[in-house]
């Protein structure tokens, strides 16, 4: 038994996800409300399974996931994000007909599947974590069936999906071929052996491929506005934080941990991708009018910055991304929150920025918090998204990639434009039609609490997340 | 010294205004930021007060380390107290100037004003590198806010010009400051004053910093930002951005560009002549033909911004201090004048210069602070401006005659368009009933420009109240600027009489 307690996140999620689901069979739509709670209990559950030592103690399963502190950090900024998505959901769905217990399983099950990408080690255990966290997410993109927009989401993203995980497993073929084995030391051990020979480079370039399309960075980032505008709200919000965060740190293990020895090999396409996927981001933002799509434009601008820290390589850079992806995920959750509250007077949806137009005058607090998402997305001090963006440049700095940091922080002005307009719309445009008042207690306080952590009062929580993130990505070296 | 934290109460004295004006409707929001602001300046005072000009370099040094690489670490030298209190003085009559003019959004106004003063204040005082930038780049956001929702017709595009221009100036800088720390594994500003970068670095960094503090002071040709912000911000909002935010610049080159990077600074020495030569002529020139009255003080501001980064990198002690009193001086005289547009505009709605005509009949006592203010602006012996400006011109003509006689052709320039506008506006004849029927100014607003007037006259009479807290902090900067400063082509030989060193010494 001892050599499972390390897994008991999650065979809590496995086990449970499975019951919930058996409820949720036997229960239908009644039983839609208790599943999604217990499904946040579980996760929840599975987060303070993290807390203790069996969790980060060492390789699992010889080598094929490991047990350590950058996989448990993973895990633990992963867990509560997907419990925020189903707690979003909550209030979302309520007028649809459509909801049903499965939304909160499926979630449940796509955690499961991230967790195995953070702690992933071997080449087969990245894939199975990739391919369960994607299964889940083709589903719930596609989970209002008789939405047209959200039937095309789910089927793009299915099509474009699978022919990245095709030349994913392209790429791990080859690394297999040409090494022998599928673990990330024996990889790292094979590229250490002088030069690596072509083989060995294509697979590595199709394997970051496919990793970047997870990643939605540039250029494989197509799918990322038409599945973010089509999806359900809720879901959304959680292809935004959670598995956008995994991906990032799978590739960030897979660079560091697989690659390292072939790191000038791999550099310079994160640098291509994280600079491209800055200024596309930015840029492509400027004509959107639809604020889900405005903000998975802004996604792919965040995973720029975030990769410019991979870029930089070394703890330091693993570290700053560690930060990046803990306060991306609270900023981008808040934001989505508040698009989720944005709805006409009958109670459905609105989608349009120019809806947010004088916000600020008829609702001051919801104004409020979406304009410090907003300035704290764009990263202007004082607000704490500033901090991130100034580790990952720190890191590039100090590797001594100063033209990188100075061509994306020159990408931050561009993208600032886009932030401020909306801000503009809601602060100094004339009042448009008011949206309904949502009563929802838990949303509102979750809001809240991500509006405290990214607003100035964020810098106490410097000290000891960045001695968390330190210790997590030295756990990789 | 007291143990009370005075340089945090002074960032969080009107922090708490701030958030308290969002929970009262308008008239208790004007009073909560007026006494805000009042008990800001009482504080600022009580600190120069205390201040002890022979005293440590640093005082009222707090610091408390937030781990990860940022410290709340705040401290003062003679320059910033000096800047601080400007600040502190300003802001009250911001809130007065916005008494009336104000109508919509109170609250949330004053909010935005107290919220800038706070991150003013910090941005003076603060000792580390990090938290200087934070402080310095957070005061776009209400300043946006306030041209943005306040300001005039074309308000949306002149409050994303400021924003982008200024952001842009100051990303450049962060890479810089990244680069320092790293290099110099400090954050601390007074260590890496004292700090000596590699020569090829300095031209590096000092690009970096040039970018930031030239968008911010202005310097052509990256001033176009101002005149637009200007012109669209409501009174108060230009008095603020005249009279403090466009000091941050020429700040930033004392406490940052000159003595952390000597070579840089003296390498790049022509290239500030120059280009301060051109905005002198050039704008001063652009100033004469401008039909809107709160256009030509902006363009005069760029002109006398000038003034401080000639004075400023002529690298000696009459340049330096004249350069300091140059940004004092002026951020009380644009100030005024700015509230002196306000007035005339709050009543007429219309700042075209042709609208105006004769108001020294109808207006008199308007017509009296106005004509000082001209005359300060002018540099009129007895009044701030001068001293600034003689004191600059001497520096300057120490580093470089050439650089002294363009220079000078802006005193001349400057009396042209301030002494034409003042005609235009106060003499010749009532073109307009409605001009002409205006009241005279009401005790509110004898109350903003009296403080301002009074101020300008002592620091006219007796500048060495001002310059006695920084002469010490100069030297410093002498002492460090040594080896670099230019030895000039005028050819001055010292008399055996009283030099500048005597005469400092005599107080």
């Amino acid at each position: 038994m001892g050599r499972f307690a390390p897994l008991l996140p999650e065979l809590i999620l496995s086990i449970g996800g499975t019951i919930l689901m058996m409820v949720a069979a036997f229960t239908g739509r009644r039983g839609s409300g208790t599943v999604s709670w217990l499904a946040v209990v579980l996760l929840l559950a599975a987060t303070v399974a993290l807390i203790g030592a069996p969790s980060h103690s060492g390789p699992i399963f010889d080598g094929f996931v490991a047990g350590d502190l950058f996989a448990s950090f993973g895990k633990a900024i992963m867990f509560p994000s997907a419990a925020v998505a189903i707690i979003a959901a909550q209030g979302w769905f309520e007028r649809d007909h459509e909801h049903s217990s499965e939304y909160s399983v499926l979630i449940v099950f796509s955690a499961v599947g991230m967790s195995v990408m953070v702690s992933a080690t071997s080449l087969v255990a990245l894939y199975v974590g990739l391919e369960l966290t994607s299964l889940a997410s083709y589903v719930l993109a596609s989970y209002r069936r008789t939405d047209e927009r959200s039937a095309e989401a789910g089927l793009k993203y299915f099509v474009l999906g699978a022919l990245a995980s095709g030349i994913l497993l392209y790429g791990i073929s080859l690394l297999y071929g040409f090494t022998g084995t599928m673990s990330f030391n024996g990889i790292s051990a094979a590229f250490g052996r002088g030069a690596p020979s072509l083989g060995l480079l294509f697979g590595l370039v199709f394997v970051l491929a496919g990793l970047a399309f997870k990643a939605s960075a540039v250029p494989f980032h197509m799918w990322t506005p038409d599945v973010y505008e089509g999806a359900p709200t809720p879901v959304t919000a959680f292809f935004a934080s959670a598995p956008k965060a995994a991906a990032v740190l799978l590739a960030t293990r897979l660079c560091l941990e697989a690659l390292g020895p072939a790191t000038d090999a791999w550099r310079q396409i994160v640098i291509f991708a994280a600079l491209a996927s800055v200024f596309l981001g930015a840029i492509a933002a400027y004509g959107q009018t639809n604020i889900k799509r405005l903000l998975a434009y802004s996604s792919i601008n965040n995973v720029g910055f975030a990769l410019t820290g991979l870029a930089a390589g070394g703890a330091r850079g693993a570290s700053a991304v560690l930060f990046y992806m803990t306060v991306y995920i609270i900023m981008t959750l808040g934001a989505f929150l508040c698009v989720m509250w944005m709805r006409d007077e009958e109670g459905r949806p609105v989608e349009d920025i120019a809806s947010l137009s004088g916000l600020a005058q008829t609702r001051p607090g919801f104004a409020a918090a979406i304009a410090i998402f907003m300035f704290s997305l764009a990263g202007i001090p004082p607000l704490f998204g500033f901090w991130p963006k100034l580790l990952v440049f720190q890191a590039a700095v100090a590797s001594g990639y100063v033209a990188l940091a100075v061509a994306a922080i020159v990408g931050t002005v561009v993208g600032a434009y886009y932030y401020l307009k909306i801000i503009k719309v809601m602060y100094m445009d004339e009042p448009a039609a008011p949206y309904s008042r949502p009563r929802e207690p838990v949303q509102g306080l979750l809001i809240l609490l991500a509006a405290v952590i990214v607003s100035p009062l964020g810098y106490l929580l410097i000290g000891p997340l960045g001695s968390l993130t330190d210790k997590a990505a030295g756990s990789l070296f | 010294m007291s143990g009370l934290p005075l340089l945090s109460l002074l960032i969080v004295v009107p922090l708490l205004a701030g958030v308290l004006c969002l929970f009262v409707k308008a008239p208790g929001a004007r009073w909560i930021a007026l006494v805000g602001t009042l008990i800001d300046f009482a504080i600022s005072l009580y600190i120069w007060a205390q201040y002890d000009p022979d005293g440590a370099q640093w005082q009222f040094v707090e610091k408390m380390p937030l781990e990860g690489g940022v410290n709340w670490a705040l401290g003062i030298d003679g320059i910033a107290l000096m800047l601080i209190v400007l600040t502190a003085f300003l802001m009250p009559i911001c809130i007065g100037a916005s008494w009336r003019a104000i109508e919509k959004r109170v609250p949330e106004y004053m909010a935005y004003f107290m919220l800038m003063e706070a991150l003013i204040m910090g941005s003076f005082a603060a000792q580390d590198l990090f938290l200087f930038y934070i402080f310095f780049e957070g005061g776009l956001i209400p300043m946006y806010f306030i041209i943005g929702i306040w300001g005039g017709a074309e308000r949306i595009k002149a409050s994303y010009k400021f924003f982008l221009y200024t952001l842009f100036g100051s990303v450049l800088m962060l890479i810089a400051m990244l680069y320092m720390a790293d290099k110099a594994g400090t954050t601390s500003i007074p260590a890496l004053m004292a700090f000596d970068f590699p020569k090829e670095a300095q031209t590096f960094l000092f690009l970096a910093f040039l970018a930031s503090f030239a968008v911010k002071l202005p310097m052509w040709p990256v001033h176009t930002w101002l005149p637009d912000a200007h012109v669209q911000a409501p009174t108060a909002g230009s008095v603020i951005l005249a009279g403090v935010l466009l000091k941050l610049g020429g700040y930033g080159f004392i406490r940052f560009s000159l003595p952390m990077f000597p070579d840089g600074s003296l390498q790049f020495l022509p290239l500030m002549f120059v280009l301060s030569g051109i905005a002198v002529v050039y704008t001063s020139l652009v100033a004469l033909v401008q039909r809107d009255m709160k256009k030509l003080v902006a363009y005069s501001s760029v002109a006398h911004m000038a003034f401080v980064t000639f004075g400023l990198f002529a690298m000696n002690r009459q340049g330096i201090e004249g350069a300091m009193l140059v940004m004092l001086g002026h951020g009380l005289v644009s100030g005024a004048l700015f509230l002196c547009v306000g007035v005339v505009y709050d009543r007429l709605h219309t700042r075209e210069i042709d609208r105006y005509g004769g108001l020294s009949d109808n207006m008199p006592g308007y017509a009296l602070l106005f004509m000082i203010f001209t005359m300060a602006s002018v540099g009129l012996p007895a009044t701030s401006n001068f001293v600034g400006e003689f004191l600059s011109l001497v520096g300057t003509y120490r580093a470089s005659s050439w650089a002294a006689i363009v220079a000078t052709t802006g005193i001349i320039l400057g009396a042209a368009y301030m002494l034409w506008l003042y005609w235009r506006i106060c003499f010749g004849t009532q073109r307009n009933a409605d001009a002409a029927a205006m009241p005279d100014l009401s005790m509110r607003e004898w109350w903003l420009l009296g403080p301002i007037a009074l101020a300008v006259f002592w620091m006219g009479i007796y500048p060495e109240s001002f310059l006695r807290p920084m002469r010490n902090d100069v030297g410093r900067l002498m002492v460090r600027l040594e080896r670099v400063a230019p030895a000039g082509d005028s050819r001055l030989t010292l008399g055996k009489g009283a030099t500048h060193m005597d005469h400092g010494a005599m107080h």
